[in-house]
């Protein structure tokens, strides 16, 4: 069950194509990570679903209704390009992006009240917006973001400029209203907050589709059969089921032959008579897939 | 939607209003033009025309038998000579004037000498001559035997009617106070303030929409907003609200600015009659066609009740909000091009200020002449009829022309906003690009 599918996306600038039939679903109640470089078509796509801009061709469903006739509240988007109006009062300016959610005040206030209670500063209600920290400020716009409960949330880089306690405190939100049901597709360039956050993800490229699929599977197909080996004793050399990548005479970093399984390369060093600490498999980071595939351009 | 577009109104009106910019501007304007209005009182009466002890040895006794007084100064007479008195009249006085014997009755020019320490000014100079000249003629006509009633008799004020409102009003189809040149006077005011308030308002209220639209973009809360409103019902809005806040500002400003002036003039206590006199004066001084000099109050205000009012406000109030949102959204459209640099925006800007500028300065023109066809150019063409068709209001332009220049103007209201839109959409989300005429036009063919 997909809360979002998205087929045959194409958005053209002028000479430009910024979507160029883009394709991909996201699954329901996933963590769902939008992945590409700079330029790559991640803005322009997200524009498109969040109807910021219409695509030239193709359709994107919002469970299952044509997202033109979805609601405004269905979606909460934080920009990566964000701000708020700095003259205006933290509360009224909640209560003004409320409203243009859809909510009726008497809800919007609710909620506001709601949340500032939960970040722990229900004192700020009148304070201005340009009297607080860019963290701070940070932490409004995630409450204009969630507080509609939309089904589904886009973020686009929202850690940038958090500091770790509210990089947490965010990262909690999210996990908790995942785990209420709420779809989230989390857009960035940072790997290892993917790898820790995101169940899913799709990788882009000039406007193009690169890959597709749960971190796991991706990881497993991208895997080299490298597995790392902690010893304390014994001499490593290269034998016929793996070549040694790297040692450092304690630690290293084995491949193992094609067609061969682990246990054999294990019977081999057990043979060898080296003192075995720890053999696991390394599987490559999103990083790296990442890297590698946006240079070689191969998929 | 129109609730959004009302929301969006609301917040710009309200952090507006709210605004201390505002609120001082709002209020020191009026104080500032009641100041205005006290310092021009007092430099008028008192100032400019400063008031002099004037010590005449009048030796033809023509002036000092005509008992002649003066508002502003202390007029004296002596009977010493002038020899004597050249040498003392600074003990006791500010000028000295000497009129010499004047001895045959046919003399058309009559040399006065006067002694002062400071120079004396134009507008002193003329009252004094004016004032001697009077009691000369008075003494020329009584000399002469001739009858004072009689003469006065012997000029004629010739007044120019229109033929077609005369026989309008012999046939009782209009009121009998709506001919003469008053109402052109009336009429000529009355544009240009209606015209000038136009170019205010257009500038004013215009810059800040710009200044909004510029604002949410350098904010980058634009993305924030557009993910909940359409650009549209966000543009829409913006204007609403900042229209209202120049109805708002317009508003006060037309009560409080009589009322401080009226406190000005009863408290300080500016002499009325002077002050009518020097204004009538400075006019005539700058050669202008348009004085109200020759007409009393009562005729002034039955002229200014005997205006279509019932026509020309509605229709004021029209040529406003039409103006307000063919420029407004012209200026919304820029600034969401122009983004973080200004700089770069004022050649932009250019072609909405050309427009502006042109029409202000025809202005003039059609006042001259209401009916010509500059005149009906200019209240057609939607980019000038704001500013030029509220002067000729008060000129009675044919029924036709009104009406026709409204349904353009409205079209245009719609087409101004429509093509706006299409920019703004664009501009608001594009960061960092340099925009050009060429741009601008390439945006008006995206889908949106």
């Amino acid at each position: 069950m997909s809360v979002l599918q998205i087929s045959d996306v194409v958005k053209q600038y002028g000479d430009h194509r910024a979507v160029d039939g883009m394709s991909f679903n996201v699954p329901k109640g996933s963590i769902f990570g939008l992945l590409g470089p700079n330029g790559a078509g991640k803005t322009s796509l997200i524009r498109i679903i969040t109807r910021i801009t219409g695509a030239d061709s193709g359709d994107i469903l919002l469970d299952g209704t044509p997202i033109q006739k979805t609601r405004v509240r269905d979606i909460g988007y934080m920009p990566e390009e964000r701000g708020l109006y700095k003259k205006m009062k933290v509360g009224e300016q909640l209560m003004y992006l409320a409203q243009l959610k859809e909510l009726s005040a008497s809800e919007a206030k609710k909620v506001i009240n709601h949340w500032m209670d939960k970040f722990d500063i229900s004192d700020w209600w009148n304070k201005k917006i340009e009297e607080l920290s860019k963290g701070m400020q940070q932490k409004i716009q995630f409450i204009a973001t969630v507080m509609h409960e939309p089904s589904l949330i886009i973020l686009d880089e929202p850690f940038t400029g958090l500091d770790p306690i509210n990089t947490n405190l965010i990262k909690e939100e999210i996990f908790r209203m995942n785990d209420e049901g709420t779809s989230i597709i989390f857009s960035t360039h940072r790997m290892e907050q993917v790898e820790e956050i995101c169940k899913d993800i799709v990788l882009i490229n000039q406007g193009k589709k690169m890959l597709e699929g749960k971190v796991s599977e991706v990881k497993q197909k991208f895997k080299e059969n490298i597995y790392e080996l902690i010893y304390l004793e014994g001499e490593l050399k290269n034998d016929s089921t793996y070549t040694i990548v790297q040692n450092d005479g304690q630690k290293a970093s084995l491949k193992i032959k094609d067609g061969l399984r682990a246990n054999t390369v294990l019977q081999s060093l057990i043979q060898q008579g080296i003192q075995i600490r720890k053999f696991e498999e390394q599987l490559p980071s999103l990083n790296d897939i990442f890297i590698s595939l946006i240079e070689n351009k191969t998929v | 939607m129109n609730n959004k577009v009302a929301l969006v109104a609301w917040r710009e009106y309200v952090v507006r209003v709210r605004r201390r910019t505002f609120i001082v501007a709002t209020l020191l304007t009026p104080i500032g033009i009641g100041l205005l209005a006290l310092m021009a009182g007092y430099f008028s009466t008192k100032g400019a025309v400063s008031s002099k002890d004037i010590l005449f040895v009048d030796e033809s006794t023509i002036f000092r038998s005509a008992d002649p007084t003066s508002e502003t100064h202390v007029f004296r007479f002596s009977d010493k000579n002038i020899s004597e008195e050249r040498d003392n009249y600074l003990e006791n006085h500010d000028v000295l004037v000497h009129i010499p014997p004047f001895e045959n009755l046919g003399d058309k020019k009559h040399q006065v000498q006067y002694f002062s320490e400071e120079k004396l000014s134009v507008m002193t100079i003329n009252k004094l001559e004016r004032a001697i000249a009077k009691a000369f003629k008075n003494h020329k006509i009584k000399s002469s035997d001739i009858d004072m009633e009689m003469y006065n008799s012997f000029d004629t004020k010739v007044v120019f009617e229109d033929g077609e409102v005369l026989e309008k009003i012999a046939a009782g189809e209009e009121d009998a106070s709506k001919s003469g040149k008053l109402n052109l006077i009336i009429g000529t005011i009355l544009g240009a303030t209606m015209g000038f308030l136009m170019y205010m308002v257009i500038f004013i209220y215009g810059g800040m929409v710009m200044r909004s639209v510029m604002e949410e973009k350098i904010n980058r809360i634009v993305e924030v907003m557009i993910s909940s409103v359409k650009p549209f019902q966000l543009m829409l809005g913006k204007i609403l609200g900042v229209g209202a806040v120049g109805i708002t500002q317009l508003a006060i400003w037309l009560i409080l600015i009589p009322v401080i002036l009226w406190i000005v003039q009863s408290t300080v206590g500016l002499n009325d009659a002077s002050q009518a006199e020097q204004m009538a004066e400075i006019a005539q001084n700058m050669n202008g066609q348009t004085s109200l000099e020759g007409f009393d109050i009562g005729q002034i205000i039955s002229e200014f009740q005997s205006l279509n009012w019932g026509l020309i406000i509605p229709l004021f109030v029209l040529f406003f909000f039409g103006g307000y949102f063919i420029y407004s959204s012209m200026f919304a459209a820029i600034g969401s091009a122009i983004g973080d640099d200004m700089g770069e925006g004022q050649q932009l800007m250019i072609p909405i200020v050309i427009p502006v500028v042109i029409a202000f300065v025809m202005l003039q023109g059609v006042l001259s002449n209401p009916n010509g066809s500059m005149a009906i150019f200019g209240s057609l063409f939607p980019l000038f009829s704001p500013i030029i068709m509220p002067a000729r209001l008060a000129f009675d332009p044919p029924m036709w022309q009104i009406a026709l220049s409204v349904v353009i103007l409205i079209l245009s209201c719609i087409f101004f906003v429509w093509f706006s839109g299409k920019i703004y959409r664009v501009g608001i989300l594009l960061y960092g690009k340099k925009v050009s005429f060429k741009e601008l036009g390439k945006w008006l063919f995206y889908k949106a």
